[in-house]
């Protein structure tokens, strides 16, 4: 599966290990001094990172089932998009996402503590988007 | 790709909920245009009863908005009728000319009310209750206050009769037959029903016909067979409906009755599907949108070419929407030959229940006064469920036929609006009610989406069942009797264990392509269930996929609020020792655990425990002799005890050590979902065995088993199974039993509920009455415990097993980050 390559971390990347140590469909915490961060493998073998807490009451994500490119909550069982941290509606709320690099197989993640602003799409916009009126 | 071309001709509930469940499945698959004669969006119809009676407003059951439409990429043509199908050119034509081209048609036409070929029925004033138009109608004659007739005593003439009155209208029902709603309910309930309305104020004129309606420029009365005269303001017509095939037809597809589709809903022209009131499938004709939705569904599943899934006909229910009257009946409840009939009548209390059985199993249900194990009774039609075991007390209702607690009784319509409904998630009654109006949900999984009721431990399914059908005034909510494991996969949890074990599928991925699953590597729920049901049929070959567990079977620990853990050693039959004791008061030093519990299965729990340290800790409780008590587990937890003979001026039997063998045989044991035990030395039964799954209560000839129980959010007791004399044979029925469970209860459902589904008589049957069959079930369970007797802490704290699981990844420095 082809990485969407990003290239650019200010100040740098930071390496976090090799993605065989994370198992497929499965996540790794990577313990940083902006908090957990969930590093996720899913079954196609893409790499995610999210905080490491869940929108909802603040659930490890790391400890979820991971399906697709989503991790449910072990906690109450939120589903959480990888891709972009947000949760499946009709549950509503986000989690900061952190870009992500993979070179020769070594997972790199950009530690910024603000991230570009990732604003939760709104209540209505949920909505639509889980189709059912 | 170019898009294939979608037409649906009818705008209503059975064609758009189509469209919808294709937008799901596959949304780009075609340009969509829809036709709809009436000039607005869909609608929910089923309630243009409260928006005739004052209680909702057009906006209000408007269930697809002209944004919708719009936002979905769909053409509607709202108020243009499709007056032609030409099948040759692939087009339909509409009355003001507008042409659309297809490669799939949907018709979705729904019916026209009858109207009667008498003098006079075209007269202004006379109208049919079908449309939100009809409804206008009626509200504008009804401001005057005057007179209505409403011909027709069914479930829809009384509902617009019951509307007009509270419009303040004065009301007569004229009715063919000589008892209300003939086709839904027997002659006594039916007698009971009239007795309330004329009691409300209503007229009723049964064995009435009408011959002629007065009046010249709008109507002015009606006039019966017999020469009465009712005058009047207004007539609506509800004599019934018939299935509008006329455009069908017309274009020379197999119509009868309806028109006529397969099990794939398509009709005679391989391009053109079917679905709604329209429709005749199997010789029969449908007017509730339960089996619509239903048809709906499977028919969205072929357009959007998944073809793995067919419609195989519903069971008929009706209930009345008029407040303060419960009324329910499904099936066919005719008295015959060869069915028994139990009725309850209380004619003081308003009250009648019958119950029409057929080789013990439900065949029709009428209720009336209280409707409110309605859900249950037609469950237990639908699913064929053996009553036999509780035959004697069926009609008295789930709460006194051994399904007591929450679930039960008049439970909910008594419950103030803040009564919390689901305990596991903190949903509250207004906050369900709320979201089924606000988000027009029709369905429990949809309740489950939006509010989360019912979606954790399922204890208070029963309720929000029961609050769905009260809010919608129907019980449409019921599915059929085959539900699929979950979303990803159309088939039933007893067709995927039936599967994996012919087809000798030997793991999830093979389960998953076999079976066709729907997304690449399904989600949570049917990931842990096929990971069980494979486990479970494959012993010692299968080994668990642990990405495919719940993260307490993963780290056999339980997870807490703030995502430390706790850890809970065994105590063999609650017994422990000073050294054990000693053990874990230096265990929680140590590490300095924050907390010490003493759980209701009579052992110690080790709170707090962050998960890196799990190992750890683990290895100092191995070092001193114990092992996991699978408190995280979906398997065997604990066998509680009493103290018994050994001590107890009551023991007739030493129930410790029945207990500890008990346990030393089905620790380990993994199952749909957790098992717990208990050995009691008297009938005192301190213990509480009998609110477990598996009870033992001792008596001084030998051993009581019981089966069933559950303490917890809906308690049941547990249903007596048998008595036995000896140690061995209390062990070889507790395997036994357990084995059965663990091979045909659904993932998920506890023994309490798999034996309320499929019946105490039918586990007797193998269990008690048949010897071999009870030691086949005995030796595969000890065949598949060789496996599964293996301490998980040791392997994790000494073998190294899963280290990957408890440690970080890496842990970043400040300087690193930035
Ligand atoms: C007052 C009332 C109360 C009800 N209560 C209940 C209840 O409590 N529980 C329950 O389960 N069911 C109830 N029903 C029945 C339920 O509403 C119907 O079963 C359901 O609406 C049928 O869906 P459908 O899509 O087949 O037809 P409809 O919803 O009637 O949709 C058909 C649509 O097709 C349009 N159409 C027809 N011909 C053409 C054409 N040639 N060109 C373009 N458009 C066309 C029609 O105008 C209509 O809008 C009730 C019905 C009524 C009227
Ligand atoms: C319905 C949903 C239920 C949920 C979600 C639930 C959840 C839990 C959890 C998370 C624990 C572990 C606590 C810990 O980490 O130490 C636990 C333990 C326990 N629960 Fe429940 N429980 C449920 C129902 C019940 C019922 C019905 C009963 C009994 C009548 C019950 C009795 C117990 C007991 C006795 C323990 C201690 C277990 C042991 O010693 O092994 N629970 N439950
Ligand atoms: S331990 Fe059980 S009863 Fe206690 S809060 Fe948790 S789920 Fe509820
Ligand atoms: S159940 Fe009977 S034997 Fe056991 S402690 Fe209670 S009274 Fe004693
Ligand atoms: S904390 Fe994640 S679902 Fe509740």
């Amino acid at each position: 599966m082809i990485q969407k390559s990003v290239t650019h971390c200010v100040p740098e990347w930071v390496e976090v290990g090799s993605v065989e140590n994370i198992p497929l469909r499965g996540a790794r915490v990577v313990s940083t001094p902006i908090g957990d961060i969930a590093v996720f493998r899913t079954g196609e073998g893409e790499i995610f990172a999210l905080r490491d807490r869940c929108p909802h009451r603040g659930g490890p994500l790391s400890q979820g089932i991971v399906h697709g490119r989503r991790v449910t909550c072990a906690l109450h069982g939120w589903k959480i998009e990888l891709f972009d941290g947000v949760a499946v509606p009709p549950d509503q709320g986000c989690t900061k996402r952190f870009d992500v690099r993979v070179e020769d197989g070594v997972i790199s993640l950009c530690l910024r503590a603000e991230i570009a602003k990732k604003v939760c799409r709104s209540a209505e916009e949920e909505n639509h988007v889980s189709g059912h009126a | 790709m170019k898009k294939l071309k979608l037409v649906v001709i009818g705008n209503g509930m059975a064609g758009m909920r189509t469209v919808e469940e294709l937008l799901k499945l596959a949304p780009d698959l075609y340009d969509i245009t829809v036709f709809g004669a009436e000039p607005h969006g869909n609608y929910n119809r089923i309630l243009l009863s409260p928006v005739l009676a004052g209680e909702s407003s057009f906006s209000e059951i408007l269930l697809n908005s002209e944004v919708w439409y719009r936002e979905n990429g769909i053409t509607l043509y709202a108020g243009k009728e499709v007056v032609e199908i030409d099948r040759r050119h692939r087009k339909v034509i509409a009355s003001d000319g507008t042409e659309a081209q297809y490669d799939r048609l949907l018709i979705a036409t729904g019916s026209k009310p009858i109207a009667l070929p008498i003098p006079g029925a075209t007269l202004p004033g006379v109208v049919g209750f079908r449309t939100i138009r009809d409804v206008e109608m009626m509200l504008e004659a009804s401001r005057a206050k005057g007179n209505a007739v409403v011909i027709g005593g069914g479930l829809l003439g009384l509902e617009a009769a019951a509307g007009l009155m509270k419009q303040g209208m004065s009301v007569s029902v004229i009715h063919l037959m000589n008892t209300l709603m003939d086709r839904q309910l027997d002659e006594a309930a039916a007698a009971m029903l009239r007795r309330t309305l004329e009691a409300r104020g209503l007229k009723i004129f049964l064995s009435a016909n009408t011959e002629q309606i007065l009046g010249e420029e709008r109507v002015r009365a009606v006039r019966l067979a017999d020469g009465t005269e009712i005058p009047t303001d207004l007539v609506v017509m509800a004599v019934g409906i018939r299935p509008d095939a006329a455009l069908a037809k017309a274009a020379g597809l197999h119509c009868e009755r309806g028109i006529v589709t397969n099990d794939t809903m398509q009709t005679f022209d391989p391009r053109i599907y079917a679905v709604g009131e329209c429709v005749q499938h199997r010789g029969r004709t449908y007017g509730l949108v339960a089996p619509l939705f239903e048809q709906a569904k499977v028919c969205a599943n072929q357009l959007a070419l998944l073809g793995h899934s067919a419609y195989r006909g519903s069971t008929d229910s009706a209930r009345l929407k008029v407040a303060d009257i419960d009324l329910f009946s499904a099936g066919d409840f005719r008295e015959a030959e060869n069915a028994d009939t139990i009725v309850l009548h209380d004619l003081g209390r308003g009250i009648y229940k019958k119950l029409v059985l057929a080789d013990n199993r439900i065949r029709g249900v009428v209720l009336y006064g209280d409707a409110i194990d309605a859900s249950w009774y037609y469950q237990l039609l639908c699913d064929g469920v053996d009553v036999s075991g509780n035959r004697d007390r069926l009609l008295f209702g789930k709460a006194l036929a051994g399904d007591a607690g929450r679930g039960a009784k008049d439970t909910f319509l008594e419950l103030s609006d803040d009564t919390e409904i689901c305990g596991c998630n903190g949903v509250c009654k207004k906050t369900i009610v709320d979201a089924i109006t606000e988000k027009k949900l029709f369905t429990l999984e949809e309740v489950r989406a939006h509010t989360k009721a019912s979606s954790s431990c399922g204890s208070c399914t029963g309720l929000v069942k029961q609050i769905l059908a009260h809010t919608l005034g129907s019980d449409f909510s019921e599915g059929p009797t085959k539900k699929p494991l979950c979303a990803c996969t159309e088939y039933s949890h007893d067709e995927v264990r039936s599967t994996i074990r012919e087809e000798e599928l030997k793991s999830i991925g093979e389960a998953m392509v076999f079976l066709e699953w729907k997304t690449t590597d399904g989600c949570a729920a049917c990931r842990q269930a096929l990971n069980y049901y494979l486990h479970c049929a494959w012993p010692g070959e299968y080994e668990h996929d642990a990405q495919s567990r719940f993260i307490n079977e993963r780290a056999h620990a339980n997870i807490q609020k703030d995502g430390s853990y706790s850890v809970i050693p065994r105590m063999w039959g609650g017994m422990t020792t000073v050294s054990e004791l000693r053990a874990i008061a230096d265990v929680a030093e140590k590490h300095s655990v924050p907390a010490l519990h003493i759980t209701g299965g009579q052992r110690i729990d080790l709170l707090g425990v962050k998960k890196e340290v799990l190992p750890e800790i683990w290895r100092d409780l191995n070092d001193a002799g114990m092992v996991s008590g699978y408190a995280y587990a979906k398997a065997v937890r604990t066998v509680k005890t009493c103290v018994g003979k050994q001590w107890c001026r009551f023991g007739t039997q030493d129930s410790t050590a029945m207990g500890i063998e008990i346990e030393k045989m089905t620790w380990g044991a993994w199952a749909p979902h957790k098992v717990k035990l208990a050995v009691s030395g008297c009938p005192r039964n301190c213990a509480e065995a009998t609110i477990k799954d598996f009870g033992v209560v001792a008596v001084d000839s030998g051993w009581e088993l019981h089966v069933g129980g559950n303490g917890g959010v809906k308690v049941r007791a547990t249903d007596f199974l048998c008595k036995v004399a000896t140690e061995a044979e209390v062990l070889e029925t507790c395997g036994a039993f357990l084995q059965m469970y663990r091979e045909e209860a659904h993932y998920l459902e506890r023994t309490a509920a798999w034996i309320e589904r499929v019946g105490l008589a039918a586990i007797r049957k193998r269990i008690v009455d048949d010897a071999t069959g009870r030691k086949v079930l005995y030796e595969r369970f000890l065949h598949s415990q060789k496996f599964s007797q293996k301490d998980p802490w040791a392997e994790r704290a000494r073998e190294g097993v899963e280290a990957h699981e408890f440690k970080a990844l890496t842990v970043v420095t400040k300087g690193e980050a930035a």
